[in-house]
């Protein structure tokens, strides 16, 4: 009886695996998720989340930590069961097609370590065996700057070489689809720039890749879309810009005039929505090509922008406004304070 | 049963491109291996504990006039060959309770499991790879203490190679299950450090370090006959001095390879 159970259980997975999405496969998604649940006890740290990622996008999962963007990829990637929802990657359920996901999918995983003594070297060899058509190591070591460090051991690399080896391990599979948590963390700015060039160039090759991060910057950089996740729950999906365009303001230009004039001169412009000074400088809220026509404006009224910053980190906007709402309410009623909080927060560069 | 024939000619196998384990996979358990290898090499504690420790003891013993002396007590032997199994196993009961649990508990710790799930290859072939390369040192540990003791020292030569073989196989069995327990349920690399030391020593007395079986009281040999230590040293002994060992040792030892094996698979924990 037991085993007639798993059979029939089998059954209507492989059915919905093979008989409905195989022949739409072509051109269909890599990654679906749908319904997710999974509480550890009676926290509910991924609740009810659907997504689904084409064949060779940059997908993100963005969100502060603890949202749950980690507990969704772990249950995509069948290290863990999920309560309820349904996941297939290229059509295959993680857990019923364990042994062939496995095949497919190259990993990242946030906070794994390799014994100490052994050498990088020895480390990509020995993860190199385990698939079928792996890559280069040649290749793959010179694209994420390791080749000096073949020979040395594990416990010499510093924190940013650690972490590029382990993307590495990820990619060495040739993966189909490479899932990257916190790819770039501890990577300093110019190692993290370099990791974006190696994953954009990965994409190129046709691979999908799903993304974790809480860096703004990298998700407006790489991702094609992007889930923005909240206490478990999906808050938004979007394209990074249809994100910023969700936010009320759009681009805001701060700037220094060479002379006084009066706010009627921008507001009358249909790209500016508002103007506020703070101090000596202005600050213009707008859309489209708002600094073009602000620095036109001014100048045919004989005025000098100096100083011109463009705030370009609306994502970061979109999100503090999006997981806000659903945190509290009364923190960002007001917009002048929303803006400044998003320009601070975007020169970190991270949303802590 | 017709949804039994439904899941029947559904193998999910030509219409994906994902190819069948191949020639790559087939080598992997060997770089596994080889991986583990240069592991124990590189962090010899398990070659120390394992083969020179016992080793440099029976140097030690064997340079003791008194140790040299024919007993009575140890049925006209002498007190050093009455050492030769004790050591042997001491080699053992090292790579057992330290060389293989530490190891394992630490990749758990460092996610170096977790990170295998998801790779095509299991994390238990790590698990299997070092109980093959301890058991391997064991194996050396024990080869070399007896070659030593025989060949420098005039120990009587195994009275029974088969029988000597048999019991460092199950002796090896048992311990190792004991060691992997060990490795299920220590959460750390220090707490499976500490348990495994709090348990050498008791196991190791049993064995008759401090005190050799012939001379123990017979309570505590009958103790002794039932803890793995004290088991492998009885079958050892009778095999090197006398001939074939009895059912009783091995019996008990591969008891605890199957009772400890079964408890050690039962409770690990891959992350």
């Amino acid at each position: 009886m037991g085993v007639t159970e798993t059979l029939v259980t089998r059954t209507s997975q492989q059915d919905s695996a093979g008989g409905a999405s195989r022949p739409s496969r072509a051109g269909g998604p890599a990654v679906e998720i749908a319904h997710l649940r999974k509480t550890y006890g009676a926290l509910v740290a991924v609740d009810d989340v659907s997504l689904s990622v084409a064949e060779g996008e940059i997908f993100g999962l963005l969100g502060p930590n603890g949202a749950g963007k980690s507990t969704t990829v772990e249950c995509a990637i069948g290290l863990r069961v999920p309560d309820a929802g349904t996941i297939r990657l290229l059509g295959l359920d993680p857990q019923a097609d364990r042994d062939r996901v496995h095949e497919i999918v190259g990993v990242q995983l946030q906070a794994s370590a390799m014994p100490a003594k052994l050498r990088v070297g020895e480390i990509l060899d020995l993860y190199r065996s385990f698939y079928r058509q792996p890559a280069d190591v040649s290749d793959l070591i010179e694209a994420l700057g390791l080749a000096g460090k073949r020979g040395d051991y594990y416990k010499t690399l510093s924190g940013g070489q650690r972490q590029r080896l382990s993307v590495a391990l990820a990619l060495i599979g040739r993966p189909k689809i490479a899932v990257l948590d916190e790819m770039t963390t501890g990577l300093d700015p110019a190692a993290r720039r370099e990791a974006w060039d190696l994953i954009e160039g990965v994409r190129a090759s046709g691979v999908t890749i799903l993304l974790v991060t809480h860096f703004m910057e990298e998700a407006e950089r790489l991702c094609d879309r992007v889930a923005l996740v909240d206490n478990g729950r999906l808050v938004a999906l979007d394209t990074p810009a249809g994100l910023a365009a969700r936010t009320r303001g759009g681009k805001t230009v701060r700037f220094l005039p060479s002379a006084p004039f009066a706010d009627r001169l921008l507001t009358a412009l249909p790209e500016v929505t508002r103007v506020d000074r703070s101090g000596r400088h202005v600050v213009v809220t707008g859309t489209g090509e708002l600094v073009n026509a602000v620095i036109l404006a001014l100048a045919a009224a004989g005025v000098t922008a100096r100083d011109v910053q463009l705030d370009s980190s609306n994502l970061e906007e979109a999100f503090v406004r999006l997981t806000g709402k659903h945190a509290s309410t009364a923190t960002h009623a007001s917009t002048g304070t929303q803006t400044s909080t998003g320009t601070q927060t975007s020169k970190q560069g991270a949303l802590a | 049963m017709n949804t039994l024939t439904i899941a029947r000619p559904t193998p999910l196998s030509e219409p994906l491109s994902v190819p069948r384990p191949g020639p790559a996979r087939r080598t992997a358990f060997g770089q596994v291996v080889l991986n583990e290898a240069r592991l124990t090499w590189r962090r010899p504690i398990g070659l120390i504990g394992g083969i020179a420790l016992p080793v440099v003891l029976l140097v030690i013993f064997g340079e003791l006039p008194s140790f040299k002396e024919h007993l009575a007590a140890f049925g006209g032997g002498t007190i050093f060959d009455a050492y030769v199994p004790i050591l042997a196993t001491f080699g053992v009961a090292m790579l057992a309770l330290l060389g293989l649990p530490i190891p394992l508990v630490t990749y758990r710790e460092l996610g170096v499991l977790r990170r295998l799930s998801t790779t095509p290859v299991p994390p238990s072939w790590v698990l299997a790879a070092q109980a093959a390369v301890q058991g391997c040192v064991a194996v050396a540990g024990v080869v070399t203490v007896i070659v030593v003791a025989v060949v420098a020292f005039g120990a009587s030569a195994p009275a029974s190679l088969a029988g000597l073989v048999l019991s460092v196989t199950v002796t090896i069995a048992g311990l190792f299950a004991i060691g992997l327990l060990l490795a299920a349920v220590a959460r750390t690399s220090t707490a499976a450090n500490v348990i495994g030391r709090v348990t050498f020593f008791p196991l190791m007395f049993f064995a008759g370090l401090w005190l050799p079986r012939a001379l123990m009281p017979q309570f505590l040999l009958d103790i002794s006959n039932y803890t793995p230590l004290g088991a492998a040293v009885q079958a050892m002994q009778a095999s090197m001095q006398t001939g074939f060992p009895p059912a009783a040792p091995l019996l008990v030892l591969a008891g605890y390879a199957v009772v400890f094996g079964y408890l050690a698979r039962r409770c690990f924990r891959w992350e």
